[in-house]
């Protein structure tokens, strides 16, 4: 059990929020100019050198802004809303290891032993709020079951139809998108034995090659559901549909609104933080990172490359958003519940079957590779799509007036 | 009379292939054009520190020539006002001074509201004697619409200032058939 500062979990706890927000912040230039650069265009140059201070005009418009709270609100839950949505978003970092962490320790044979692990565990300067936290993953699931109470609280509150059906569709969305994200870790889990996330890590840097390498499937499982969970597109209907018409945050204007957005660049950042430490290796570069030698460069390289591998998944995100057009709503359920949560069921299946019989972890890759394609010969003898069902067609006799239902065939 | 089975064509959607099924192959191909744009050179000019290219006929304000001589091209024949559809421009004409042999008429006032120009270049098109022309300049600001009505000191002005970057389009301090006093 590591040791409780009050004074170094304070400074951990306003570095990490600074940061955090200050890249969400940065985030939101980001994708403008990652969008505009995909569109042959420059996106903003001019508020400061390549529009860096840009971020700081958009921040400092939404709190100058007027605060506005309709008359026919819900005002409770109208200001309580986006406050749930970026206190469950911010939560989540707590357990992210941000630099190089080491694991709390085993069991030992002698209880002397034991003590003394115990204790040179607790002298250790760990980068992470809450570290030694045994159910680390379960905690940031946790709190993304929560985040769906902010979305349904705003729509409700708005005490508008449109609002009210636009965060229902982002809730269903939210909620079936759970499944798959969790089932696509458990493989990992069973592997490395534990939910911890700085054992995870650990494991992938003593077993040189990252996870992505034995879980593919699983991999692209998650990080589609995670794309999923933030309203990403392709999966952004929510957003991008009710726009027009309303959608849940049509009610809120300027820092709720704010707060609203924050949440979504937030949980994009705990998502890739969550690829980048499961799946791929966390601050392990394949031995690289260990050959700094001095404790403070060896934390600082380790920092940096967990960052990098964060961000790359962030820029990922911002470019597959211009790549695919958008799934309907009935499509993207569809691709929950009949693609994803099968394929996940039968990788938890593989990995419980490699790991009883003692198979090396190599065959785990390529039963994920046999399990995609099969998929893919499944779908081909299904009618359109598993995600676009078609119905036969019957044709009528020529004869008979189109268009007759049921009770003429 | 009511449609028919038979006038009705049903339209499937085409079937999808085993690489279509997995979705992927298609993800990778469009993530090849979306990091390609990413990487290519930009179209954005960067106004104003870039100004555009503008085409050769560009029809921006209006600026009255002058001759070799020095003196105004135009002869107060009212063409241009005549086939100005939004009646934008109001000469009064006036004897020429008696130096000015080679015609009859000059403009003693010859003012162009700017605001009310629709810039379509028929004044330019109908002038006989290639007295009124648009230039190109586009970036035209004043602050009152007083300071936008342009007399003719002015156009001369923007005459003096534009004749290098554009040259005059039209044969150079001659007059059109149309001013020349008719044949004795």
């Amino acid at each position: 059990m590591p040791e409780f500062d009050l004074t170094h979990a304070l400074i951990l706890i306003v570095a990490v929020m600074g940061a955090g927000l200050g890249l969400v912040a940065y985030l939101t230039l980001g994708e403008r100019k990652v969008s505009a650069w995909i569109q042959d265009r420059v996106g903003p140059n001019r508020v400061g050198p390549f529009g860096l201070l840009q971020p700081l005009a958009d921040g400092g418009k939404f709190f100058l802004k007027e605060e506005v709270i309709p008359a026919h609100v819900d005002r409770i839950f109208y200001v309580l809303a986006p406050a749930v949505g970026v206190m469950t978003a911010l939560l989540a970092l707590a357990v992210v290891p941000v630099g190089g962490a080491t694991p709390p320790p085993d069991p030992q044979p002698t209880v002397a032993a034991f003590d003394q692990a115990q204790a040179d565990y607790r002298g250790q300067f760990k980068l992470v709020i809450a570290p030694g936290l045994d159910v680390g993953v379960l905690y940031v699931f946790a709190l993304g079951s929560l985040a769906v109470y902010g979305v349904i609280l705003a729509g409700w509150s708005a005490n508008n139809k449109y609002s009210l059906l636009g965060a229902l569709r982002s809730s269903a969305q939210i909620i079936s998108y759970e499944i798959p994200l969790g089932m696509a870790v458990l493989g990992v889990f069973l592997i490395v034995g534990s939910l911890n996330l700085e054992r995870i890590a650990a494991w992938q840097e003593t077993h040189v090659w990252w996870l992505v390498f034995f879980q593919p499937l699983a991999a692209l499982l998650f990080m589609v559901s995670a794309y999923a969970e933030g309203s990403r597109l392709p999966f952004d209907l929510p957003e991008a549909e009710q726009e027009l018409v309303g959608g849940f945050h049509t009610e809120y204007s300027s820092m709720k609104l704010g707060l609203l957005l924050m949440t979504e660049f937030i949980h994009l950042i705990t998502a890739g933080f969550m690829m980048s430490i499961l799946f791929l290796g966390g601050w392990s570069l394949f031995g690289l990172e260990s050959l700094a030698t001095d404790p403070t460069v060896a934390a600082v390289v380790k920092a940096a490359i967990l960052i990098g591998k964060m961000l790359l998944y962030c820029v990922f995100a911002l470019v597959v958003r211009w790549t695919i057009p958008r799934f309907r709503f009935d499509q993207l359920m569809n691709l929950a519940w009949k693609v994803m949560i099968p394929l996940g069921l039968a990788n938890v299946v593989c990995v419980v079957f490699a790991l009883q019989l003692g198979a090396p972890l190599w065959v785990l890759t390529a039963a994920s590779a046999g399990l995609f394609l099969g998929a893919g010969v499944i779908a081909v003898r299904a009618a359109g799509s598993i995600t676009n069902p078609k119905r036969a067609v019957r044709k009528l006799p020529p004869g008979m007036p189109a268009g007759v239902g049921y009770a003429g065939r | 009379m009511p449609l028919t089975e038979n006038d009705v064509r049903w339209v499937e959607a085409p079937k999808l292939g085993f690489w279509d099924q997995l979705y992927l192959p298609a993800m990778v191909d469009g993530l090849k054009t979306t990091l390609g744009h990413m990487f290519s050179k930009k179209i954005t000019e960067q106004y104003p520190e870039q100004e555009p290219t503008l085409p050769p006929n560009y029809r921006g304000v209006h600026r009255l020539n002058r001759d070799e001589a020095g003196r105004v091209k135009c002869v107060a024949c009212y063409m241009c006002a005549t086939a100005c559809p939004a009646h934008c421009i109001d000469i009064i004409a006036a004897p020429a001074p008696a130096e000015w042999k080679d015609r009859e008429k000059y403009p003693e006032t010859f003012v162009i509201d700017e605001l009310r120009c629709i810039y379509c270049g028929m004044c330019e098109e109908a002038c006989p004697v290639d007295a009124i022309e648009l230039t190109s300049l586009y970036d035209l600001t004043g602050a009152s619409r007083e300071e936008m009505v342009f007399d003719k000191e002015k156009l001369l002005s923007v005459f003096d200032q534009t004749t290098k970057t554009d040259p005059v389009r039209s044969r150079a301090g001659k007059l059109g058939a149309a001013s020349e006093p008719p044949p004795q």
